[in-house]
């Protein structure tokens, strides 16, 4: 296993990259002009916390990789996020769900990460604390609204959930790395997490009138690295063809 | 400019002398500087003319995403990344302010929007040719927000009170958009051999489109006139057009790039620039919508709204459902 704590940080800052990027990937094309706003908002807010968490991740290797070195010069097998937020957009529902997913987990990550040992860690987790609370009411509100909407709205939000269930596990799995840095006080443990995430989501679902889907099973292998799926070699091919093409190029 | 060939009454000025009482005040308002308001009194052709000019500012606003979303996903650092989503997502943000100065006039943006949907509005004619390479995001900033600030610093003065502050806020954003177009220009022209192609392709291929923003010469047009006399126009295009040259062409040199117009020269008794003018037949050809992108541009705006329908009902009838529940719970 590589330096812990260099993969743990690139966990946060990949999960925020790459959900970043596929948040960005609306622009212009959002249902109303207010969610057009509101979709580059958190793009940019997840992009900020990705330039800390790479940034502080190319400075704990001592290689010289700053945030841009480690986000456009990787391959997919050196990416560390989990497989929830590389799938597609899908329609604007499933966009939705995995973005609230996603914000429940974060919203509980971050808040317990603020009592890390290691200041920079906990000081990144305070920022991205306040944006990502402001994610999570957005998300819930639009998950209720468009799962106790239409009927049409209702079957669209209860087919994301159905698609993105299985990749919710994969937050709360712990490894070598989380056992490392729950050992240095720096991050807590996922799997502790769990039953805080699990009565948000149930509390939501029930107001949004969605019934979450009964096999608890989760794929795995994006936060190891071990097996991302196919999405994200695409992605990456989008995000970082200007600075292969043209590596001595600065922007 | 975002909003070009506006029509007024086409009628001529009228002089205070053949003005009924109503439109004399109204007129003698806007000549002191006077602001009008939304519930103030105003002839017919007043508010149409600005529904128009504004909606089609707006409209401008929303299809002028597009070509800078282009971008998003392949902008070449997380610091340029972020500076064009920024800049997207206040592009967005003009268009919201516009409607909302729109609908004071008595217009829905629903209405607005399917007028745009169905291609009985037009927008800024600039946003219909493509961005192609990373520089584009430099020219179009430097360029197209140039351009626009150009129209719009004056706007901040114009009659109609919600509009003008509207320009005030959109001015100090869009004047931003130019500096950071303008170093990502800086970045490319001073780059390697590869970039600084890229930057004067950019700059060949936007200057003319750049110069058609202003639309053709209105020296002789009774819409111009009109607009002019209510103070929803404040220079002519010709007048917008030397003062955008003037100011562009030192900065062009500053980056190193050639201007495409070999006809291009300091005139030392006018104190300006001799230009080329644009090819007007291909501006006319992109208003009928013939421009490189404009069926792409206007296809993806009408999917947009198409794939939103869902969302838009959804949450439409679950703030009917919860009202409904508070209603029968009081
Ligand atoms: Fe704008
Ligand atoms: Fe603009
Ligand atoms: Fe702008």
């Amino acid at each position: 296993m590589s330096d812990p704590l260099f993969e743990f940080l690139c966990r946060m800052g990949d999960n925020t990259l790459v959900l970043g990027h596929r948040v960005s990937e609306w622009c212009g094309v959002a249902p109303v002009l207010e969610e057009d706003i509101a979709l580059a908002n958190t793009a940019l807010d997840l992009i900020g916390q990705t330039t800390l968490w790479l940034n502080l991740a190319g400075e704990v290797e001592g290689k010289g990789r700053d945030a841009d070195a480690l986000a456009f010069r990787r391959d997919v097998w050196d990416f560390r996020n989990v497989l929830l937020v590389e799938q597609p957009n899908g329609d604007f529902g499933q966009t939705m769900m995995r973005q609230f997913l996603f914000d429940v987990w974060h919203k509980g990550y971050l808040t317990a990460l603020q009592d890390s040992k290691h200041d920079q860690i906990a000081a990144v987790a305070e920022k991205s604390l306040k944006e990502v609370t402001y994610h999570l009411e957005r998300t819930m509100d639009t998950v209720i609204g468009l799962g106790d909407g239409t009927e049409e709205s209702h079957n669209r939000m209860q087919k994301a959930l159905d698609k993105l269930y299985p990749y919710v596990g994969e937050l709360f799995v712990r490894d070598d790395v989380d056992d490392a840095m729950i050992a240095a006080g720096i991050a807590p443990d996922p799997a502790a997490l769990r039953a805080d995430f699990d009565a948000v989501l149930d509390a939501v679902l029930r107001e949004a009138t969605l019934t979450k889907p009964e096999s608890d099973f989760a794929h795995k292998g994006g936060k190891s690295g071990q097996r991302h799926s196919e999405h994200l070699g695409h992605m990456l091919a989008q995000m970082q063809w200007l600075q292969r093409t043209y590596p001595d190029a600065t922007w | 400019m975002y909003a070009q060939m506006i029509k007024s009454t086409g009628k001529g000025v009228k002089s205070l002398d053949e003005m009924e009482p109503d439109e004399r005040a109204f007129q003698e308002r806007i000549n002191a500087g006077g602001k009008i308001e939304p519930k103030d009194w105003m002839p017919d052709g007043y508010r149409k003319t600005l529904i128009r000019q504004i909606g089609q500012h707006a409209h401008s606003e929303i299809v002028g995403q597009l070509p800078e979303g282009n971008w998003i996903t392949r902008a070449p650092t997380l610091e340029r990344k972020a500076i064009l989503l920024a800049k997207v997502q206040d592009e967005a943000g003009h268009g919201l302010y516009l409607y909302c100065a729109a609908e004071t006039l008595g217009v829905s943006r629903d209405q607005l929007t399917r007028d745009l949907l169905s291609g009985k509005m037009k927008y800024s004619s600039i946003f219909n040719y493509p961005t192609l390479t990373w520089a584009d995001m430099g020219a179009v900033g430097w360029l197209v927000d140039g351009a626009a600030i150009m129209n719009q610093v004056p706007l901040q003065r114009t009659s109609y009170g919600p509009y003008a502050r509207a320009m005030v806020r959109i001015c100090k954003e869009e004047s931003f958009h130019q500096r950071q177009g303008f170093d990502i220009m800086m970045k490319m022209a001073n780059g390697t051999e590869a970039q600084r192609k890229m930057a004067q392709d950019a700059l060949n291929r936007f200057w003319y489109p750049s110069l058609m923003m202003f639309g053709p010469s209105d020296e002789n047009s009774v819409h111009s006139a009109q607009s002019m006399a209510w103070k929803i126009k404040m220079n002519s295009n010709d007048e917008l057009r030397q003062k955008f040259v003037d100011q562009t062409v030192p900065q062009a040199e500053y980056l190193g790039l050639t201007v495409p117009d070999e006809h291009l020269k300091w005139n030392e008794d006018r104190g300006s620039y001799e230009f080329s003018e644009p090819d007007w037949d291909e501006f006319f050809d992109v208003l009928q919508g013939n421009g490189p992108c404009s069926v792409d541009r206007m296809e993806a705006r009408n999917k947009a709204w198409d794939e939103g329908r869902w969302v838009r009902e959804g949450l439409l009838a679950h703030a009917e459902k919860k009202r409904a529940r508070k209603m029968a719970a009081e």
